[in-house]
């Protein structure tokens, strides 16, 4: 069985006549986060969205390696990024439950993960009621229902109060010490244990 | 499987719920089909003849109202990027939304066929004619609909855009749609029901290949 990798190769990517990310490469391997840090627009959601597929670089190219092969490689990862893609006129167990049933999930996992994500109690509330970061909590509760090994976080901590920042630490550090992988785009610190390696993004490598 | 349901299943009850878009689609259907004959005046053999057209032209512009909602609350609320990392393809979601959207804006035309017969003075023979050439043709403008709400799905105001691109793939349904509707030449009218149906399954089967690829170009 080949180890789990992420590499990027080479990336080049140009958005509305700008260049965005020129040559960039790196590894992750199973076990390991990354850090993409940087000022704001300088690229590290472009990056996010290059490897979640939602874009096509102009040049390089990502793979993930050592997946399951009758898996199609965008169906290893989980994208997390600043449009939660949660459905006002729905509930939080609704809401949850269809991404479950989308991503393929277990549907029995809906509400262990609404409590984890310290959202219990609330699964019949229509999710327009939700605050902020309770819709952030609601998207990251997608982490835990659905077992992937691929994290691409953008922001995760956005909106969330600091017991919430801990949570996702927490879910990040026990997600890459069970052998899976994360990127995580942020300019707040996660204090993640375990492996962590950091990309700087700056203006002048954009 | 469980993908395919799962999406029908969540945009209906969104629908539904939601009830205010199904209500408009079938008032402004009805609202056509109603103000027509006021304005073509008391002739009711020229209304008869009139009547298939004017169900028609009600249909399509009801139709062609609803088809921009098919895709844009998903892409505006993220659900769409979500969707390339479904164990489904995004053509199969693309399929199973249009079987949603077809049961949410094609269906209730036909169930509110009644009203409108009523008020054109249809023949039994007549409505009967009209509800079927109804069930055969609107998936076909559901699929075409969902080609252009795909390719505007990124414009800010795509609203009167997807119109203009579908209007010129409407037109055979348009045509074969009223041409369905001789009861006097039972042929032709039949030939025309079948080119309906074909019309219906062609542009279904190929429409959720040719959307989804519209959306992961809009989508960058």
């Amino acid at each position: 069985m080949l180890e789990k990798r992420l590499v990027a190769k080479d990336l080049t990517l140009i958005r509305g006549g700008r260049p965005v990310l020129s040559d960039l490469s790196f590894t992750v391997r199973s076990g390991q986060a990354l850090y993409l840090r940087g000022p704001n627009g300088v690229g590290k959601s472009s990056a996010l969205m290059v490897l979640a597929g939602l874009l096509a670089p102009q040049g390089g190219s990502t793979a993930f390696e050592g997946g399951d092969p009758d898996v199609q490689p965008l169906s290893h990862l989980h994208y997390v990024g600043h449009d939660p893609a949660i459905k006002t006129g729905m509930s939080l167990a609704e809401n949850l439950a269809f991404w479950v049933d989308v991503l393929g999930g277990d549907a029995g996992t809906v509400s262990q993960a609404l409590s984890e994500a310290g959202l219990g109690g609330l699964d019949k509330i229509d999710a327009g009621m939700l605050s902020a970061g309770q819709t952030r909590r609601l998207a990251l509760a997608r982490l835990i229902a659905v077992p992937r090994p691929l994290w691409l976080l953008d922001e995760p901590t956005s909106a969330l109060d600091s017991e919430g920042a801990d949570w996702v630490a927490r879910l990040i550090s026990q997600h890459i010490a069970s052998g899976g992988l994360a990127v995580i785009a942020t300019h707040l610190d996660i204090a993640i244990a375990g492996e962590v390696e950091t990309l700087n993004f700056s203006r002048a490598a954009a | 499987m469980r993908a395919f349901t799962a999406i029908i299943g969540r945009d209906l009850r969104l629908g539904l719920r939601q009830g205010g878009d199904l209500l408009t689609l079938v008032l402004f259907f009805v609202i056509v089909g109603v103000l027509l004959p006021f304005a073509v005046g008391p002739d009711r053999p020229l209304l008869a003849q009139l009547a298939p057209a004017i169900i028609w032209v009600a249909a399509l512009l009801a139709q062609l109202l609803s088809h921009d909602r098919l895709f844009r609350s998903d892409f505006e609320d993220g659900s769409l990027a979500l969707f390339r990392h479904a164990s489904l393809s995004l053509d199969g979601i693309v399929f199973a939304k249009l079987i949603a959207h077809w049961l949410l804006t094609g269906l209730p035309l036909v169930v509110a066929m009644p009203v409108l017969a009523l008020v054109l003075g249809l023949t039994a023979d007549n409505f009967w004619l009209a509800v079927l050439t109804l069930l055969a043709g609107t998936p076909a403008l559901t699929a075409f609909g969902a080609i252009g709400a795909a390719v505007t799905v990124g414009l800010k105001r795509g609203g009167l855009v997807a119109p203009v691109l579908v209007l010129p793939l409407s037109l055979p349904v348009l045509i074969f749609g009223t041409g369905a509707f001789d009861p006097t030449r039972v042929e032709a009218s039949t030939q025309a029901l079948l080119l309906l149906c074909a019309l219906s399954l062609v542009s279904m089967a190929l429409a959720p290949f040719a959307a989804a690829l519209a959306l992961k170009i809009s989508g960058e």
